[in-house]
C-alpha cells in the first residue's frame, strides 16, 4: 500500500515536473523532440505489456497506433471532439483491436502470432488508404484548437505526453506487481504448465493484449495535433514497429523499467541523429544497437546491471 | 464406494489415427493406480484429455462427481486435477520457490504473503529447502523431477497425475521419488502413475491398467498383470 502511494507520488512529481519544463519556454525543439520520445515511452511501455509480460511479441504495433491516430481524426473531422475525448476514444478503439487480437492467441503462437500481427497492420493501412473520409492515401490536414495552454500547442501536447507516459508505466508497474504479473510470467515462461497451474491462462492473455492496445491507441490519439498532417505512410510507418521491440529488448522486458530506460536511451539517440546527421539515420542506429544487444545482452540493460551486481 | 475419477467412452483422434478409443476407467478415492503400456499407447494422451490439455472428440469425464468434459484445464486444476509432466516445464524465469507460489496463489487460492510460507513448507517435505531461491536451470535432473512434484503438491491437489516423473533417474533416485509418492498417498491424494519402470509401478500400484493402442487390454492387481499373457504380447509382440 505504502509503495503505492509512492508510486503514485512520484508520478505526480514528474508530471509536475513536465508542466514545469513547458512554462519555462526553452527551444521549442526540445519541446517538439521530448514529446516523440515521450510517446515512445507509452509505446515500448504498452508493447511490453504483452511483449516483455506475456510473451507474445507483436510487429503490428503501427495499427494499433495508427488505429489510436485515425480514431482521432474521424472524431475530429465529425465533430471536433476534445483532445481527452480523442485519446479516451483513441485507446478504447485500440483495446478493442487488441482483444481481437488476444483471441488469435487461441491457434497462434511464437511467430506465427508476431507474423499475424505484421499482417493485421498490412490490412488496416489498406482499409485507411481507401476511406476518403479520414484522407485517404493522400491523407489530411488537422487544425489544431486555438489559444492551447503554454503559448504553443506542441508544448501543450508535451505536457499531455509526460501525463500520458506517466500513467501508462504506473499502470505497467501495477500489472507487474500483482497477481495478473505473475500469472503471465507463468504463461510467458510455459503456456500449458501454467494453465496446468490454475492459471486462466486465456483471459490474462486478452488481457494483456487488449492494456496493451489501449496504450498503444493512447499514444497514437494525440498524433493528428501533433503533425497536423495525416498520412497513411507516417502514421503505419515501420518505424514504430521496430521501436516498440527495440527499446524494451535494450532496456530489459522483464519489468516496467525496462522499456523506460530503452525509450528515453534510444528516442533521444534517434533525435541526436536526426538533428545532427540525418533522419535516414534512426532504423539504422536502432538495427545496430538491437543486434548488438541481443548478442551481447539479452536481457537488456536490466540484465547486465544484474549480471554485474551478482558478481 | 464411489469414483473421484470416472472416464465414460473416452475417444481421441489425431486427424485419422485415434489414439484413445472408447475408454472407459474408474479410479476410486485415495487409489494408487498404475496406467502402463507399450509407447504410443494413448498413456500421455488419456491424461492430457484428463487434465485439460486437449479436448475429447467424445465420452465424458467426471471428477468427484461432476462433470468436467468441457472445462478448461486451469478450472479442473482447481478443481483437485493436477499433474506433473514427463519432460519436466518449469517457468524458468522464476526460483523454485517462485514456481511453486504460482499453484498456490492460482489453484489453492493462496495469498501472497501465505504462499511463501506454504511454498517453503512444500520444498522442505521434498527436500528442496536449500534450492528455494535457485532458477531452475541450476537444478540436477532429480531436482527437476522433485521440482516437478513440489508444484503439482502446490496446487493442492485431490487427484495427483505423475507422468513419467522417474524415466532417466538412477535406482537410488527412483526410490526417493517413490517415496514422496508414497507418502503423498498416505496422506490421502488419489495417484495416478504412468511410468515405464516395472519395478517402481508395480511396487507402487494397487490396481493397474495396461493400454495398448488407444484401448484397454488387461485391468487387475500387479501380480494379475505380470501373469497376464496379453500384457506380454503387447509389450513383445508374438
Amino acid at each position: 500500500m505504502r509503495r503505492t502511494a509512492v508510486v503514485l507520488l512520484v508520478g505526480l512529481a514528474v508530471i509536475a515536473g513536465g508542466i514545469l519544463v513547458a512554462t519555462l519556454r526553452v527551444n521549442p525543439y526540445l519541446y517538439f523532440a521530448g514529446y516523440v520520445i515521450l510517446q515512445y515511452v507509452v509505446i515500448a511501455t504498452a508493447w511490453n505489456i504483452l511483449g516483455g509480460y506475456a510473451g507474445y511479441v507483436n510487429f503490428g504495433t503501427p495499427a494499433f497506433f495508427a488505429l489510436g491516430a485515425y480514431t482521432a481524426v474521424f472524431l475530429i473531422q465529425s465533430m471536433r471532439a476534445p483532445l481527452p475525448v480523442l485519446i479516451l476514444a483513441g485507446g478504447l478503439v485500440s483495446a478493442l483491436l487488441g482483444l481481437g487480437i488476444g483471441y488469435l492467441t487461441l491457434r497462434l503462437r511464437g511467430v506465427f502470432f508476431s507474423i499475424a500481427t505484421l499482417a493485421l497492420s498490412i490490412v488496416l493501412q489498406a482499409m485507411i488508404i481507401n476511406w476518403e473520409y479520414v484522407g485517404g492515401s493522400r491523407g489530411l490536414s488537422v487544425i489544431r484548437p486555438s489559444g492551447p495552454p503554454f503559448g504553443n500547442y506542441v508544448t501543450f501536447l508535451f505536457t499531455v505526453m509526460v501525463g500520458l507516459a506517466v500513467v501508462a508505466v504506473i499502470a505497467a508497474w501495477l500489472i507487474e506487481r500483482s497477481w495478473i504479473g505473475r500469472g503471465l510470467a507463468a504463461l510467458r515462461d510455459n503456456e500449458e504448465a501454467a494453465e496446468c497451474m490454475g492459471v486462466p491462462t486465456l483471459r490474462l492473455k486478452l488481457f494483456a493484449t487488449t492494456v496493451s492496445g489501449f496504450f498503444l491507441g493512447v499514444a497514437g490519439a494525440p498524433f493528428p495535433y501533433y503533425v497536423t498532417f495525416v498520412e497513411p505512410n507516417s502514421a503505419f510507418a515501420l518505424d514504430y514497429a521496430v521501436n516498440a521491440l527495440a527499446m524494451p529488448m535494450i532496456g530489459g522486458t522483464t519489468s516496467w523499467v525496462g522499456p523506460v530506460i530503452g525509450a528515453v536511451l534510444l528516442g533521444a539517440a534517434q533525435q541526436l541523429a536526426t538533428v545532427t546527421i540525418s533522419s535516414e539515420m534512426n532504423l539504422f542506429i536502432v538495427g545496430v544497437v538491437l543486434v548488438a544487444f541481443v548478442v551481447l545482452a539479452p536481457e537488456g540493460i536490466l540484465g547486465l546491471i544484474r549480471r554485474l551486481r551478482g558478481r | 464406494m464411489s469414483a473421484i475419477l470416472e472416464i465414460e467412452g473416452v475417444t481421441k483422434r489425431f486427424g485419422g489415427f485415434t489414439a484413445v478409443n472408447r475408454l472407459t476407467l474408474d479410479v476410486k478415492p485415495g487409489e494408487r493406480f498404475g496406467l502402463i503400456g507399450p509407447n504410443g499407447s494413448g498413456k500421455t494422451t488419456l491424461i492430457n484429455c484428463v487434465s485439460g490439455s486437449l479436448p475429447v472428440d467424445g465420452g465424458r469425464i467426471r471428477f468427484d462427481g461432476q462433470e468436467i468434459t468441457n472445462l478448461p484445464a486451469h478450472r479442473r486444476t482447481r478443481l483437485g486435477i493436477v499433474r506433473s509432466f514427463q519432460i519436466p516445464k518449469p517457468f524458468t524465469s522464476m526460483t523454485v520457490l517462485e514456481n511453486l507460489e504460482i499453484p498456490l496463489e492460482y489453484a489453492a487460492h493462496r495469498r501472497a504473503r501465505e504462499a511463501d510460507a506454504d511454498a517453503a513448507e512444500i520444498l522442505r517435505a521434498i527436500g528442496l529447502e536449500s534450492k528455494a531461491h535457485l532458477r531452475p536451470a541450476g537444478l540436477t535432473q532429480i531436482e527437476m523431477r522433485k521440482l516437478e512434484l513440489a508444484r503439482a503438491m502446490a496446487a493442492r491437489p485431490k487427484l495427483l497425475i505423475s507422468d513419467e516423473a522417474m524415466a532417466g533417474l538412477s535406482s537410488a533416485e527412483v526410490d526417493d521419488i517413490l517415496a514422496i509418492l508414497f507418502r503423498l498417498s498416505e496422506q490421502g491424494i488419489t495417484i495416478i502413475m504412468i511410468e515405464h519402470i516395472m519395478r517402481a509401478v508395480m511396487r507402487f500400484s494397487e490396481r493397474i491398467v495396461v493400454l495398448d493402442a488407444g484401448e484397454r487390454i488387461a485391468e487387475g492387481t500387479p501380480d494379475e498383470i505380470v501373469r497376464n499373457p496379453a500384457v506380454e504380447k503387447a509389450y513383445l509382440g508374438e
